[in-house]
């Protein structure tokens, strides 16, 4: 009888240790249970890839439709090379997207928003989005407000 | 002068002789498990005492900590308006560090006091003595049971300490505070990894969880057998556990997440 309530409150014990994980995956971390591995990668260049990380959001009307899977330097042309893992739903982008990298706020976290084009021809795996627009970098702003000032002020 | 250095030389011998003493004493313990009939019983017994019982204490204090984070950060965050930011302060504080330092200090003071203090007594009563005399192998009748049961429990009872604190978080800042209930949650699930967060955290914990049941055990085990003996044993353990603890987290800290 002692020996099975031991056993009981063990049993408990460890009920309730996995009920709290499963909280942690599901509630706290917002795990989801889809296969990661359906995408497809397309890449695109830009100038200036400002702060922006990788695993950050590739989104669309503000929807997440992937994720940046790569960055790296393109030692050639000098620019941000950027790879991005799309969901295979989300199959029908024309070859003429646009890409521009966005901050969420005036201080958030750097993602990447796309535009659909008109073209008919759609992007495939491995295909480069041409239109890029890079990121908004706060001190270059700053230098051309001040440079924009001085000039206005010559008579 | 030349006394002040051969007593020098003499702690440090007898300090390492002791860590190669525990180590041994490690090897052996966890080389006795496998005996699934025999020590399933002694281990549910063991897992009882270390960590059911630590439960409580493990609950309460989760969610007072969760509280009083969301009290504290909501004071500071509503300054910048930004008060919706409390559900991922709150998961990453108490999932990276709170939940398995705190957890492990209360499971050295708890549950480690306890176990050295056990063991010692049996010590001191030759308890252990006796058993050898008839056949019976200490570290695997003994020492072993307690050694898993550690290792299982510490990181179970962080995950517990986590999920509570943050349901306390909730309570405070949702509830009594009135922070939107959806951007609490969307906010932390948007930061919060799984990991990268969760499981580095139930890593740390099992560090822990090895660090600490390893000291209380070995404390007892080489206790001097007398009353005196015992209770400098059962101190030791929780200095040097919740020592152990403190600086192993910063370490641990600084691979996972510092980028060495």
């Amino acid at each position: 009888m002692r020996t099975r309530t031991v056993e009981l409150a063990v049993g408990a014990f460890m009920l309730i240790g996995l009920v709290a994980i499963i909280f942690l995956a599901l509630r706290v971390s917002g795990l989801s249970m889809q296969s990661p591995d359906e995408t497809y990668r397309v890449y695109g260049k830009f100038e200036n890839i400002g702060g922006l990380t990788v695993r950050a959001k590739v989104t669309m009307a503000g929807v997440t439709i992937g994720r940046v899977s790569d960055i790296y330097l393109d030692k050639e042309d000098f620019v941000g090379v950027v790879e991005m893992d799309i969901y295979d739903s989300v199959s029908n982008l024309s070859t003429d997207t646009s890409a521009a990298i966005l901050t969420a706020g005036l201080l958030g976290e750097k993602y990447i928003g796309l535009t659909q084009g008109a073209e008919l021809d759609n992007l495939t795996d491995g295909s480069e989005i041409y239109n890029t627009q890079s990121a908004m970098v706060l001190e270059d702003l700053i230098a051309k407000f001040l440079v924009g000032q001085v000039s206005s002020d010559d008579p | 002068m030349i006394d002040r250095i051969a007593a020098l030389g003499s702690k440090g011998l007898e300090t390492l002789q002791a860590l190669g003493r525990s180590g041994m004493f490690l090897f052996h313990a966890l080389w006795a498990l496998p005996n699934v009939r025999v020590n399933g019983p002694l281990l549910v017994r063991q897992i009882f005492s270390v960590g059911v019982l630590s439960l409580i204490i493990i609950l309460v204090s989760g969610v007072f900590i969760g509280m009083v984070l969301a009290l504290q950060g909501y004071n500071i965050l509503t300054r910048y308006g930004s008060e919706q930011a409390l559900g991922q302060m709150v998961a990453l504080t108490l999932l990276r560090e709170l939940g398995p330092v705190v957890t492990a200090l209360l499971f050295a003071g708890r549950a480690g006091s306890a176990l050295t203090a056990e063991i010692g007594l049996m010590k001191a009563t030759e308890q252990l003595a006796s058993m050898e005399m008839i056949g019976v192998d200490p570290l695997r009748r003994i020492i072993s049971p307690r050694f898993w049961a550690g290792f299982y429990c510490l990181p179970t009872l962080a995950v517990i300490f986590s999920a509570v604190g943050v349901l306390g978080a909730y309570a405070v800042g949702v509830v009594w505070l009135g922070v939107d209930g959806g951007s609490f949650w969307s906010n932390m699930q948007n930061s919060v990894e799984w990991g990268e967060d969760v499981m580095n955290g139930v890593i740390k914990s099992l560090v822990f969880g090895i660090v600490v049941t390893w000291i209380a055990v070995f404390q007892g085990y080489d206790t001097v057998p007398t009353s005196e003996g015992i209770s400098r044993a059962t101190t030791r353990t929780v200095v040097y556990a919740s020592l152990a603890v403190l600086g192993l987290d910063f370490i641990l800290t600084a691979v996972m997440f510092g980028e060495l």
